[in-house]
């Protein structure tokens, strides 16, 4: 499977992801003990980066998320439209392409090797630490908060965002066996 | 449906999509700078009229949109009461309210294409700096394609999954679907290379 990389194909590619992370977004809700419903929907944020890389991933979500301000009902629950700017979740949504950017950053770095542990951590660094870094701020900003408060009503989302990290480390293992040729360290070689 | 602009056309829809951006732009800087609930009630009031003035479809869509904000502005009512008073949390809560559903508004009216034409618009001086503005464009229509293909493979997938076990699919079609996803993105750029590719000329 090792096409020639193009614009046209990174074009499609980033497209698609971005209409993946929308399709996750339909996956059934798994409730945890705490309540707390966890959607797909950051998990895809997460995969676009572990696969695509930082660059693609990025893009890939920026995509996906200024299509959805634009009026598409892409997020979870069928939400969309300008109203996400305006809503206690907005700093979320605006870190979701650079939770992308940092899980792309670090699969990249190196060898394509352990890609289960590195997905896994990868996911953690983007889609919790930096994703977190923006939806915190961005919620105390919008309820009037102070950061700390803001925190305890991001905390319930944790344990269900560690286990996208862990799923994102599972799939980006087995696309890697089923389709190396996405991932960015084949560019980077050539 | 894949959008969220009302399919009738209304009153709202005659005002530029840029004018409405500028509005919501500015009323949601203003918005946060007020504290008196008279003047926040009389901003929500007006907006729920001219929500109410598009028809009853824009209220059932509205209506929809805030399904999944009401767990947080209760949650965010009950934090008022308990740590400062009910004022405080009510006056924040009716700023979100108005401000969501001034953006909703603007949503309802402004069919995706004129808004896709005014990013368009937007970024054209950008070119300049290199920001292909044809290439997003072509991007945004690519994704609008792809995604309900995407969730009609998703649905399949689930389909057969359930077919084969009693158990529910959740996560393990996610490995079937991404790898189907990256084929057909392969077939597309094939495509797209063979109608002149995407290069802007």
């Amino acid at each position: 499977m090792a096409k020639p990389s193009s614009l046209e194909r990174d074009i499609a590619l980033i497209a698609m992801f971005a209409a993946l992370i929308a399709a996750l977004g339909l996956l059934p809700k798994v409730m945890l003990a705490t309540g707390v419903p966890i959607t797909a929907q950051s998990f895809g944020v997460m995969l676009a980066g572990a696969v695509l890389g930082a660059k693609r991933g990025f893009l890939a979500v920026l995509l996906f998320v200024a299509l959805t301000v634009l009026g598409l009902p892409l997020l979870a629950g069928g939400r969309g439209g300008l109203a996400v700017l305006a809503s206690p979740t907005v700093g979320f949504v605006i870190g979701f392409p650079f939770a992308a950017l940092a899980t792309g950053f670090l699969m990249e770095i190196g060898k394509p090797s352990a890609m289960f542990m590195r997905g896994v951590f990868a996911a953690i660094l983007g889609g919790i630490v930096v994703l977190y870094g923006f939806g915190i701020p961005g919620m105390a900003i919008r309820l009037e908060k102070d950061l700390l408060e803001a925190a305890g009503f991001a905390l319930p989302y944790l344990p269900g965002d560690l286990l996208k990290a862990v799923l994102t480390g599972a799939v980006v293992a087995s696309l890697y066996r089923a389709r190396p040729g996405v991932f960015a360290y084949q560019r980077a070689g050539r | 449906m894949l959008s969220l602009a009302l399919p009738t056309r209304t009153w709202a829809h005659r005002i530029p999509a840029g004018l409405k951006l500028l509005v919501l732009l500015a009323l949601s800087t203003w918005l946060f700078t007020i504290e008196d609930p008279g003047i926040l009630l009389s901003c929500l009031l007006a907006v729920g009229l001219m929500t109410a003035l598009l028809g009853r479809a824009a209220l059932k869509q509205s209506w929809r949109q805030f399904k999944p904000l009401w767990s947080m502005l209760a949650l965010l009512l009950i934090f008022h009461a308990l740590i400062e008073d009910l004022a405080t949390g009510m006056i924040i809560c009716l700023k979100i309210v108005t401000l969501v559903q001034f953006a909703n508004l603007v949503t309802m009216t402004t069919p995706l294409g004129s808004m896709i034409a005014l990013v368009e618009r937007l970024l054209g001086p950008l070119k300049a700096l290199g920001v292909p503005a044809r290439v997003i464009a072509l991007a945004m229509g690519l994704v609008i394609r792809f995604t309900p293909t995407l969730m009609q493979k998703t649905a399949q997938l689930q389909d057969a999954w359930r077919a084969r076990s009693k158990r529910r699919p959740y996560w393990r079609i996610i490995v079937p679907l991404t790898i189907a996803a990256i084929d057909d993105a392969e077939q597309v750029a094939d495509a797209i290379r063979a109608r002149g590719g995407a290069r802007d000329r």
